[in-house]
């Protein structure tokens, strides 16, 4: 098994901060880290199950239109995907709301099934597809927890800053409420990318 | 009357679908070089929004639904469809766009010229199927509402990638760290304009 399929796209060719792609349903769920690890997950699945099955039917379907099959198939997986996220975690799916829908319209699944799916074995696809999802899924996660540590105080819903840091309780500090507000999402993915830029050029 | 001017009126400024939602952030950060491009994939996502919704908004409450399928016969009112919306939103989405594209290129081949470009672009936009999902959501009452919803949502949303085009163009002569230039300074300033835009979230319709 070739593990760089699996472990490029969570580094150095990351979909969202190197190939930007598929921010679109993602930045909104990323307030607490719970629906965003539920987020990346759900992503990771429908990346690797559709690629999959693409690329079996690779060599069957006509060329002039594979967009609409494509959508077919990835619509198919992410209605599965919905109905499980009803049936056992519905909090999270509530939290998610339209979210879980845009998964279908999400540029990397596009993406990765038009760059390598179509041209490739189902099992180097569906490793490229997981890999790729779990990139998308990491970035989620390292924003929810910026966001929800420095938003809240808490992460995963517990308590992570002590309680009589607060000035309520005679202490220091006050949770920054712009970091659950959309726009610092954006903020703080500009600045990963940043970082993540430093590091590569530096190597 | 009043609802679906406070509508239209806030889902550009107050629900803005790039600033408040993140929707079709890919095509807003890919085509906002400079601003005539973006003013005419602007336009498309209007137009594009403006047929899709009230389609879409009129397969959901005649097939959809739960218990909309009563007015074929009143045996199947108790049929709950709505787990098709996916599935059913995106193709009409493609297709809308797909015919749309016919239609200008053989009428109008000076708009085609301009707008044919973005036309492919649009079909996996996510304001457009957010805009789907989001009139699901809510359950807008009436035709009009959704109207007003989609011009708004269209409207806010080629106002944003506008703006961050002009803004744009403007920073090309500024001196920007190295890592940081083209995507990352984007993504800061558009959380800076977010945040601008959240002054009117006091703004009582």
């Amino acid at each position: 098994m070739n593990w760089k399929l699996l472990t490029d796209p969570i580094g150095k060719s990351n979909p969202v901060t190197v190939l930007i792609l598929g921010i679109c349903s993602a930045l909104a769920v990323t307030v607490k880290l719970e629906p965003a690890l539920v987020m990346g997950l759900a992503v990771a699945v429908v990346t690797a199950c559709s690629s999959c099955i693409l690329s079996l039917l690779r060599n069957t379907i006509p060329p002039r239109i594979r967009i609409i099959v494509q959508l077919v198939v990835v619509a198919t997986f992410v209605i599965l995907v919905d109905q499980l996220l009803r049936a056992f975690a519905y909090d999270i799916s509530k939290q998610l709301s339209v979210f879980v829908g845009l998964i279908i319209t999400n540029c990397i699944i596009m993406g990765r099934i038009e760059a390598f799916a179509l041209g490739n074995r189902p099992w180097p696809s569906f490793i490229d597809g997981l890999g790729n999802g779990l990139g998308y899924g990491m970035i989620l996660v390292i924003v929810a927890f910026v966001r929800e540590l420095f938003g809240s105080g808490t992460l995963f819903g517990y308590q992570i800053i002590p309680e009589s840091w607060y000035i309520a309780n005679g202490g220091f500090y006050a949770d920054n409420g712009l970091m659950i507000l959309p726009p610092m999402a954006l903020i703080v993915v500009g600045l990963i990318i940043w970082i993540q830029r430093s590091i590569m050029r530096i190597n | 009357m009043e609802n679906i001017i406070s509508i239209f009126v806030k889902s550009i400024f107050i629900d803005n679908m790039i600033f408040a939602f993140f929707l079709g952030m890919c095509s807003y950060i890919a085509v906002s070089k400079n601003v005539k491009t973006a003013l005419g994939l602007g336009i498309a996502v209007v137009v594009v929004q403006f047929i899709t919704l009230p389609v879409n908004y009129l397969l959901n409450t005649c097939l959809l639904m739960p218990g909309s399928l009563s007015w074929i016969s009143p045996e199947l009112a108790g049929i709950d469809l709505s787990f098709l919306s996916f599935i059913v939103f995106i193709a009409v989405i493609a297709s809308v766009v797909q015919i749309l594209e016919m239609v200008i290129e053989k009428y109008t081949p000076t708009l085609y010229n301009q707008l044919g470009i973005f036309l492919p672009l649009i079909a996996v936009n996510c304001a457009i199927m957010g805009g789907s999902l989001f009139m699901q959501e809510r359950e807008y009452a009436n035709l009009c509402e959704t109207l007003a919803f989609a011009a708004g949502s269209g409207i806010g949303w080629c106002v944003a990638i506008v703006g961050i085009a002009a803004i744009r163009e403007k920073m090309s002569y500024s001196n920007v760290p190295e890592p940081l230039r083209g995507v990352g300074i984007t993504f800061i300033l558009t959380g800076l304009m977010g945040i601008a835009f959240m002054s009117f979230m006091g703004i009582k319709l």
